[in-house]
């Protein structure tokens, strides 16, 4: 009746297997969290005022330094904040994107792509078109993006499933588009009625992590810890769904819930980063499609390194954005296009080169 | 093992399945035949839960609309015809996939999951390409991989649509053999859905010919395999040649009458 359990007991007396199933690898998880404490380190000792990374690695294990009250002050207020927040929205970008693109057996999927940056840039443009001088109050913005983003998710789903109540991911995607492009309709012409706010609004969609104070952070961390977990924890269940729903049904998983508590998890952790970062472009590609072309294509590798990895891209980018054209700032949007792409395909290229078997 | 009753399948209007019977015995090889479009598929896929119907199906003498998701699933393995392979799958990995009845819903493999694979990948010769892509594999090995992946899952019904399509026919019989092998050795309860006749002759046990979505003969394979039989429900002239008890299907060219 249970023949495997025989034939198991049967192998447990031989040797045991030498098999190594997919999984995080030392070399990997080392080599992310230094590329994590080297963005860290650069982002609060690189800047206007220069500061002694020995002595923040002093102060950062409770030895005694000889910054003085105005470095300690740089780095703690202003440099801290700004980098933990960068690790926060990299991190959540990233493994967003990496969910997404598993969940949905594309490639090309982002955390964008179910109508998260349409419907946050819609909600921006009207809190700022709306407000008397083009500068809504601290809260507007990130409110207004916050609920645009998951707004615009939850039409797509309801989209999707409204025609005979089975959600595909191909109908999901489509839906994604339909909802993109309208909601960006929406925002283009309310913009244009509005042209004397184009400047804030286009500051705000190319991102920005200029304004960082502890209050994002505070605003972002619950949303983006409790997505990282849900993602995680679905990293195997992400893996059997690549062979396509049906068969992951007869292997006992519940397809449908499965991808809605992913979708749900990814969607909530983009808009709570989009509300605070803006519309940070290509990390949520970039990062995870670089993770699976190096350590293997596994969920439970590239979703783990992701996280790790994204973070750590986007605190060096916005390292990047602040100090290439000091004391004016890039978008760190653009910083991420620019870099990044070229980066990718020099990664594609290398890795098609060696013909790795990932 | 497996027992339809008064099973109907329908989607929208049109009707693939109406009123289909059937039990099949424990340890029991049986090969679902059938002309393009009879319901084949739609009955495997009914037996493995991926369509719904209305009558009752029971498996292991429970029934199935009962038994929670991944007990269903520790009873019955689907190999499908055209699995969808992840990009980079490696077959151990693959393979292991098979575990996940076994392995709770956000958990990760044990040894036990392991050795239950290591077991999978030496029944079938596959110990050596375990660390191999399965994308890069030939169609011969996929199909092994396939099947390791159902025996790992450890379950007692084992479901095969088509496992022969796109195979020469080595392959063909090698995969079969090996289905065989395993039923004897494991006890399983194997079903496939069957292209071939000869082959379906060869092989299972029992036949059951569905036509326009019923069940129109049920038996051993010499009784379903028959000139009558073939004439009638797939429109083709064919001869019977019996080899060993066994038939084997020789399908005719149409005479001319100045032939």
């Amino acid at each position: 009746m249970r023949p495997a359990s025989r034939s198991v007991a049967a192998s447990q007396e031989r040797s045991p297997p030498a098999l190594r199933p997919a999984g995080l690898r030392w070399p990997w998880v080392l080599a992310g969290l230094a590329a994590l404490a080297a963005a860290v380190l650069a982002g609060l000792v690189i800047g206007p005022v220069p500061v002694s990374p020995i002595e923040v690695l002093r102060g950062i294990f409770g030895l005694p330094t000889d910054l003085s009250a105005q470095q300690i002050a740089i780095v703690e207020q202003i440099r801290l904040p700004r980098v933990v927040l960068g690790l926060l929205v990299g991190a959540t970008l990233a493994i967003s994107g990496a969910s997404y693109q598993g969940v949905f057996r594309n490639p090309l999927a982002d955390p964008y792509l179910l109508g998260a940056a349409a419907g946050a840039g819609l909600g921006v443009t009207i809190v700022i078109a709306g407000s008397a001088d083009g500068s809504p109050t601290p809260w507007g913005a990130p409110l207004a993006a916050f609920v645009g983003a998951l707004a615009a998710v939850a039409i797509t789903y309801a989209l999707s499933s409204s025609g005979g109540g089975r959600t595909s991911t191909a109908s999901l995607i489509l839906a994604g588009v339909a909802v993109t492009s309208f909601l960006t309709a929406l925002q283009t012409y309310v913009q244009q009625r509005n042209q004397d706010t184009i400047r804030q609004v286009y500051s705000w969609i190319l991102g920005r992590l200029s304004t960082a104070g502890w209050h994002e952070v505070r605003v972002l961390l619950p949303y983006a810890v409790l997505s990282w977990i849900v993602l995680l924890l679905h990293r195997r269940t992400l893996d059997v769904l690549a062979v396509g729903d049906d068969e992951a049904t007869t292997l006992g998983i519940n397809a449908r819930r499965a991808r809605l508590i992913v979708v749900i998890a990814a969607s909530l952790g983009t808009a709570a980063a989009v509300s605070v970062s803006g519309l940070i472009a290509f990390v949520g590609i970039i990062v995870p499609h670089t993770v699976r072309l190096l350590a293997g294509h596994s969920n439970r590798v590239v979703l783990p390194l992701s996280l790790v990895f994204g973070g750590a891209f986007l605190c060096a980018t916005d390292l990047l954005a602040r100090t290439l054209s000091s004391p004016a700032e890039i978008p760190i949007g653009v910083v991420t296009a620019f870099f990044g792409a070229p980066f990718f395909v020099l990664v594609l290229r290398s890795s098609r080169r060696l013909g790795a078997s990932p | 093992m497996i027992g339809c009753t008064g099973v109907t399948v329908s989607l929208g209007k049109q009707v693939i399945l109406n009123d289909i019977s059937l039990q099949v015995e424990r340890g029991q090889w049986l090969s679902i035949v059938g002309p393009n479009g009879a319901g084949k598929s739609t009955l495997l896929r009914y037996i493995a839960g991926l369509v719904p119907g209305s009558g009752e199906l029971r498996l292991d003498g429970r029934p199935a609309a009962a038994l929670p998701r991944r007990q269903r699933a520790r009873l019955l393995a689907l190999v499908p015809q055209s699995p969808i392979i992840p990009e980079a799958a490696r077959v151990l990995d693959y393979v292991l996939l098979g575990r996940t009845p076994h392995i709770g819903p956000l958990g990760v493999e044990g040894p036990h999951d392991l050795a239950a694979v290591h077991d999978a990948l030496s029944h079938l010769e596959l110990l050596d390409f375990a660390d191999r892509l399965v994308g890069t594999l030939s169609g011969g090995e996929r199909q092994r991989v396939l099947i390791a992946r159902a025996l790992a899952q450890g379950a007692p019904i084992v479901l095969l649509d088509e496992p022969t399509t796109a195979l020469d026919v080595g392959h063909q019989q090698q995969v079969l053999e090996l289905v065989d092998r395993l039923r004897r050795e494991h006890g399983l309860t194997v079903v496939t859905t069957m292209h071939d006749l000869t082959l379906a002759g060869q092989y299972a046990e029992r036949l059951v010919l569905i036509d326009g979505g019923r069940i129109v003969v049920d038996g051993p394979a010499t009784e379903v395999l028959t000139e009558e039989n073939l004439a009638l429900y797939y429109g083709a002239r064919v001869r019977i040649i019996h080899d060993g008890g066994r038939p084997a299907v020789l399908p005719l060219r149409q005479r001319h009458a100045k032939d």
